[in-house]
């Protein structure tokens, strides 16, 4: 993908690798996953509901929990 | 004011009223004022298409601009009492760290959930038509900030516009995604159309990234605003592109959302670490700009979205 052919590897403290330059991600099931665009984020924590692409669960879990706490009483019409 | 605003534009030749200081000063609350809203949004526009049978010179017409540097002075002073951070990161971790905490919490929101789970189709339409605001325009206002930065700052934003412009397709132009899923519904993809019956917020939250992108004092407020953006962009998008497939729309609008679920992934990312990590190690004395720019979106777009579930239940309860 990239000019030079170099593929890089980044890890985000927290949150999922990005992956630079890659043609295709073959996940575990051994689907191949054509890669659209210039950098990808991959799934690191397997809560994504889009694997092998990070979605941002590992941020909804936390946040699902923080609600749960928060504002057991909260209803819709609120 | 739009309508001096308007005049301005339209009167041929002669002395042109414009909008005065003492007419800027006077709005008490500028980010909930429409007809101010809708007066800087009209100048703003000048600088991005422009109006159909508008003379494209009066981009750079002295009256107009003067006109309105008071109107984004009290902007400006309406973002920062609205968005007051007390926080001035100095490294691009320190950045990263301020970026992550302020975003985190964040979850789908209020706005979101409600479209993915409650909203009626008429809500989801009016939700997609005020939105349009922005997203026919998306991206645009940052990639005014491309040549005031440098180094790898600037290499990571040419980046993330690249994937915003399609990724070499210009049929994945995310704007124009936007506007397929407009088409889909029988929306116009007229931005006027929009601008027309947009609230004031909708219009305070796409020209407060005018004011960031447009002037290069604040170019750190301009990333940091988009940093906010995209941290926060990945669950509500899974969650809107639930709504629609609830809601049996047409596939072009859940294309629009699921795009956005694992581009904004990346995005954030690229915006938190690569490019506003390395700004401030470029120029350390950005910091407080950048966090004042999160700061800002989260909290100008908070107002925005208040407002539409304000309506949808005063809706309800008249109802009930």
């Amino acid at each position: 993908m990239t000019g030079d052919g170099r593929v890089t590897v980044q890890l985000c403290p927290g949150g999922p690798m990005l992956l630079r330059g890659a043609d295709e991600v073959v996940a575990d099931d051994g689907t191949v996953h054509p890669v659209g665009r210039p950098v990808v984020a991959l799934c690191r924590c397997r809560r994504s509901q889009r694997m092998p692409w990070c979605d941002n669960s590992h941020k909804a879990r936390r946040t699902d929990r923080a609600d749960r706490a928060d504002r057991p009483e909260r209803s819709d019409e609120n | 004011m739009s309508e001096a605003v308007i005049r301005a534009l339209t009167v041929p030749t002669g002395p042109r009223p414009v909008p005065s200081p003492d007419d800027a000063r006077r709005v008490t609350d500028p980010l909930t004022d429409r007809d101010f809203q809708l007066a800087l949004w009209m100048l703003y526009e000048l600088h991005y298409r422009g109006f159909d049978g508008i003379d494209p010179d009066l981009e750079w017409d002295p009256l107009l601009i003067a006109a309105r540097r008071p109107m984004e002075a009290a902007l400006e002073a309406a973002v920062r009492e609205l968005a007051a951070v007390d926080d001035e990161p100095t490294t691009a971790k320190e950045v990263a760290t301020a970026l992550t905490r302020m975003t985190n919490g964040c979850g789908a929101g209020e706005l979101a959930t409600f479209l993915g789970r409650h909203a009626t189709k008429t809500q989801f339409r009016e939700y997609l038509a005020e939105r349009a605001v922005y997203h026919l325009h998306e991206s645009d206002p940052q990639s005014f900030v491309l040549p005031r930065i440098d180094g790898p700052a600037k290499v990571a934003l040419a980046e993330l516009q690249y994937d915003e412009y399609g990724s070499g397709r210009p049929d994945r132009i995310h704007a124009g995604l936007y506007a397929k899923a407009l088409t889909s519904l029988g929306i116009p993809t007229d931005l006027l159309t929009h601008v027309d019956r947009a609230e004031a917020t909708t219009l305070a939250s796409v020209n407060t990234m005018s004011l960031f992108a447009l002037n290069r004092r604040l170019r750190g407020a301009a990333l940091g605003h988009l940093a906010a953006f995209e941290a926060t962009s990945s669950l509500p998008c899974a969650a809107i592109a639930e709504g629609a497939r609830r809601l049996g729309l047409p596939p072009e609008v859940a294309d629009y959302y699921d795009e956005h679920v694992e581009a904004d992934a990346v995005h954030e990312q690229l915006a938190i670490r690569d490019i506003c990590g390395a700004l401030v190690e470029n120029e350390p004395a950005l910091g407080a700009d950048v966090v004042l720019g999160a700061a800002a979106c989260l909290a100008v777009d908070g107002l925005a979205a208040d407002v539409l579930l304000d309506r949808w239940r005063d809706l309800r309860s008249a109802a009930s």
